[in-house]
């Protein structure tokens, strides 16, 4: 086959198995950011903080890193929900979530960040899952478990959150939060309950997130800068409050940025993420993201 | 002609699949008063938002005083003398109460930002006394003459008055009249969007009526208002 | 600096100070502090002052478009660390000293801010503050990835041999220097606030849409507050060559340039010239103190609980608390 053809080919693989990284970190804040309106910049530090962790325990247990950040997540939850209160507390509830709610989670992500360089130290933390260094190979591609295996896992899961959205009774109430809170108020639920269920949801995913990335590469405190642009335009470009837009744009988003790479070099990469979370934005009109202001 | 100061030609606007207007024709002369009614989601706030030039993409077109408002903003449209309030009020919460005045009096350029400008448009709603305020230290009805007071801070030759009476009392809306009143008196064109039907058929010389986005009616309140189509679609609801 | 023209915030007052008057005021503080600095003439005490007053210009800066506009720019570093490198690149390339380079700083960060305004301004809060912080990741590429400024590995500026009269050594010159621009920008920034131009970004904070309906240009508006925000940032960045001798891309672009920036004003409260001024001078002696006594990161855990604090306890920052609740 023509080199340039294998070339390609595997820069697409290897972007679809890196969009499904994207998939994972960019879930939960389809959930916080697109169906509550919540502006949760600190998503991305949750999950390095899961990353973290995972690697902690795994250094400590030898347990499968997958199976420990599925392990984590309940404590995650607990922590989301608790988050949301206070969240709820301070600045929905007075109507003040434009610039004091968006300095707040800047706060929490600088907290969650300088806590784990002051706790765990700034060096890089890894954790190898016992397929790390397989790969399989498909005629002339290349598929890596260390990256198919987070991803398949990632997948699972956001097709579980989303039977749980489609199927259960809390799940419908969380999607008609994202569409009419007046309509919850009339089937008496309490919109801030569902709320609370859902941030702690989101961030019981970044949890899972962060078992992907460090099974796909060594993590340091401030791994997640380089999400945060991301997962932001990859959630606008998927629709916002829509699970399969979102992970359909993840993957064109990883194909993207990893031919870009392989043909330009990976210093092009975050000018491409920038690039297109502009293209979004100005290319999507004005009105349907009023209700974030 | 030179009389008449708005004109709508086939003002249409559509949400995705939905039509909230469609095809509107209207005429307004300078200094009278009209009012507008439908019923809820007939479109008389789309049409409001098509004419402030808050949805920049409509069908038709609007001209005011001779002049095409195609591709003009709201600030533009509002320096050129059309006033709108908004249905609840919506203060700049930031600012006190004559700060508030002070925003159209120094951006609209129709007259100078002077304390005594803003007082006087103060006083004009009987808001002077509490000129220091935040508007969060308002009552409803004071909050409604704020924002009415800001609105012909502007001096506007036209004002749209959306719903601003809805949910006061008796006596509070007999105010708010008497203001508009005093108003239309000094030469500014009204258009009254209320569902408060007596003070609709007090005030106005003429009445239209919207039913899903489509002009139905349009002419002498009395007339119009025992028009049956008019009728079913305010009590067939 | 800060007691001495602290009665110009009585905002309730009928009669409030005039723009010359202010600046007057600045000036004359301004010229205060920098023959105090000379009294007392330590090297270690120029070198902390240097580094407050430079957070007061980066507040105060951030505060035209975070504060009066009510934009949230998490870019703050970006524009920051575009003056540092705009010291760097023309003072390489022209063998331009501080001060030009400083004028030179204000014109990439005021067409930096520019640009972001044009590209991002017709977006609404959440997602203009989520581009600004994708454009500071982005400058941060170009710069590592730039080898005439030295790339990742950072670029050496040596200070010239010559101390400009009457300053005994390059500390005290840059300290003067930087009184001077911390005056300058409050003076600025009150002049804004108190100006036609304040009085429509303060509409514009509350409501875009009756901004508009009352005659405000709120697009124009912005851009101005962009620009002009950004230019003053990058000021703020244009000496940091000159204070270490040395800058690299990690720490000019090192996120505790962005959090205090947005930590500084919103501590202090937003709504006054007064406030980030105050959170600035705060918030950087504790830092500094804290460095000194406990480690560098713990000081940045500080400024990140005191944010978080400060926006749920007190959302109008110090000068909230006591003019009571507005």
């Amino acid at each position: 086959m023509d080199p340039d053809l294998v070339l390609l080919l595997n820069g697409i693989v290897s972007g679809l198995l890196l969009g499904g990284l994207y998939a994972a970190a960019a879930a939960g804040l389809s959930v916080s950011f697109g169906m509550l309106d919540v502006v949760n910049i600190a998503h991305p530090a949750f999950m390095v903080l899961g990353a973290m962790l995972v690697a902690l325990l795994w250094g400590a247990t030898g347990i499968d890193p997958l199976v420990l950040s599925i392990l984590l997540t309940p404590a995650f939850w607990a922590l989301g929900a608790a988050l949301y209160v206070a969240y709820h507390h301070f600045f929905e509830r007075r109507g003040d979530e434009a610039i004091q709610g968006l300095a707040f989670f800047f706060g929490v992500l600088f907290i969650i960040e300088v806590g784990l360089v002051l706790t765990l130290g700034p060096e890089q933390h890894f954790a190898d899952a016992s397929y790390a260094n397989t790969t399989i190979q498909l005629g002339e591609v290349d598929l890596p478990l260390r990256m198919l295996v987070p991803m398949l896992v990632s997948l699972l899961a956001i097709g579980g959150l989303s039977l749980f959205l489609r199927r259960t009774f809390m799940g419908r109430a969380i999607a008609a939060v994202a569409q009419d809170r007046e309509a919850l108020r009339l089937l008496a639920i309490d919109p801030v309950r569902v709320k609370r269920l859902a941030f702690g949801i989101s961030i019981a995913l970044a949890a899972l997130a962060g078992g992907a990335l460090v099974v796909v590469q060594p993590v340091d405190a401030t791994s997640g800068h380089v999400f945060i642009g991301r997962v932001f335009a990859i959630v606008i470009m998927g629709g916002l409050s829509s699970l399969g837009g979102c992970v359909l744009a993840a993957l064109a988003f990883g194909v993207v940025e990893n031919v870009t790479a392989t043909f330009y070099g990976p210093s092009w990469s975050p000018a491409v993420a920038f690039g297109c979370l502009l293209l979004v934005l100005a290319v999507r009109p004005q009105g349907l993201f009023g209700r974030a202001a | 002609m030179s009389d008449i100061v708005l004109r709508a030609d086939g003002v249409g606007k559509r949400f995705g699949g939905f039509t909230a207007l469609s095809g509107i024709n209207l005429e307004v002369r300078a200094g009278e008063r009209l009012g507008l009614i439908g019923p809820n989601g007939s479109g008389k706030s789309t049409f409001t938002n098509c004419l402030a030039g808050a949805f920049p993409s409509h069908d038709g077109g609007f001209t005011f005083k001779g002049e095409k408002l195609a591709g003009l903003k709201s600030h533009e449209r509002a320096r050129r003398g059309l006033a709108r309030t908004f249905q609840l009020p919506r203060p700049f919460r930031g600012l006190s109460v004559i700060d508030n005045i002070r925003v159209p009096l120094a951006y609209a350029g129709r007259e100078a930002a002077t304390d005594e400008a803003a007082m006087a448009c103060l006083e004009s709603v009987e808001l002077a006394g509490k000129a220091s305020r935040m508007p969060k230290e308002l009552t409803q009805v004071e909050l409604r003459r704020l924002e009415l007071a800001r609105a012909t801070a502007l001096k506007p030759d036209l004002l749209i008055a959306d719903e601003a009476m809805a949910g006061l009392s008796h006596t509070e809306v007999d105010q708010i009249l008497a203001l508009l009143f005093r108003l239309n008196e000094r030469g500014t064109t009204i258009i009254m969007i209320e569902h408060v039907m007596r003070a609709v058929t007090e005030f106005s010389q003429r009445i239209a009526v919207l039913v899903a986005g489509k002009k139905v009616a349009d002419g002498d309140p009395r007339a119009v208002l025992s028009m049956p189509e008019v009728e079913e679609a305010y009590l067939g609801r | 600096m800060s007691d001495a023209t602290l009665p110009g915030v009585t905002l309730t007052a009928p009669r409030r100070m005039g723009h010359a008057a202010f600046w007057l005021a600045a000036a004359a503080v301004g010229l205060a502090v920098i023959l105090a600095l000379r009294g007392i003439g330590s090297e270690y005490v120029y070198f902390v002052s240097t580094i407050v007053l430079q957070y007061v210009v980066l507040a105060t800066a951030w505060n035209i478009l975070g504060g009066y506009a009510g934009y949230v720019n998490f870019g703050a570093a970006a524009f920051f660390a575009a003056g540092a490198y705009a010291t760097v690149a023309f003072g390489k390339a022209m063998g331009l000293g501080l001060l030009p380079c400083i004028g030179l700083a204000a014109v990439v960060g005021g067409a930096l801010g520019f640009g972001t305004g044009v590209l991002t301004l017709r977006l609404r809060g959440a997602y203009f503050a989520i581009a600004t912080l994708c454009l500071s990741v982005v400058l941060q590429t170009i710069v590592v990835n730039w080898s005439y400024v030295g790339g990742s590995r950072g670029a050496y500026v040596l200070r010239p041999r010559d101390v400009p009269w009457p300053f005994e050594t390059y500390s005290g010159f840059l300290c003067a220097v930087l009184v001077v621009l911390a005056a300058a920008s409050v003076a600025i920034a009150r002049t804004i606030e108190t100006s036609r131009l304040g009085l429509g970004l303060a509409a514009l904070r509350d409501d875009e849409q009756a901004a508009e309906a009352t005659g405000v240009p709120t697009l124009r508006l912005k851009l101005v507050a962009t620009t002009v925000s950004g230019a003053m940032m990058a000021v703020a960045g244009a000496p940091l060559p000159f204070i270490g001798s040395y800058v690299e891309p990690g720490s000019a672009f090192g996120l505790s340039y962005a959090v205090n920036a947005i930590a500084m004003p919103l501590i202090g409260g937003t709504s006054s010239w007064a406030g980030p001024l105050i959170g600035a001078v705060l918030l950087s002696s504790l830092q500094q103190a804290a460095t000194v006594t406990i480690s560098s990161a713990a000081n940045l855990l500080i400024v990140g609980v005191l944010l978080v604090v400060f926006v749920c306890a007190a959302p109008h920052g110090i000068i909230g608390l006591f003019r009571g609740r507005r």
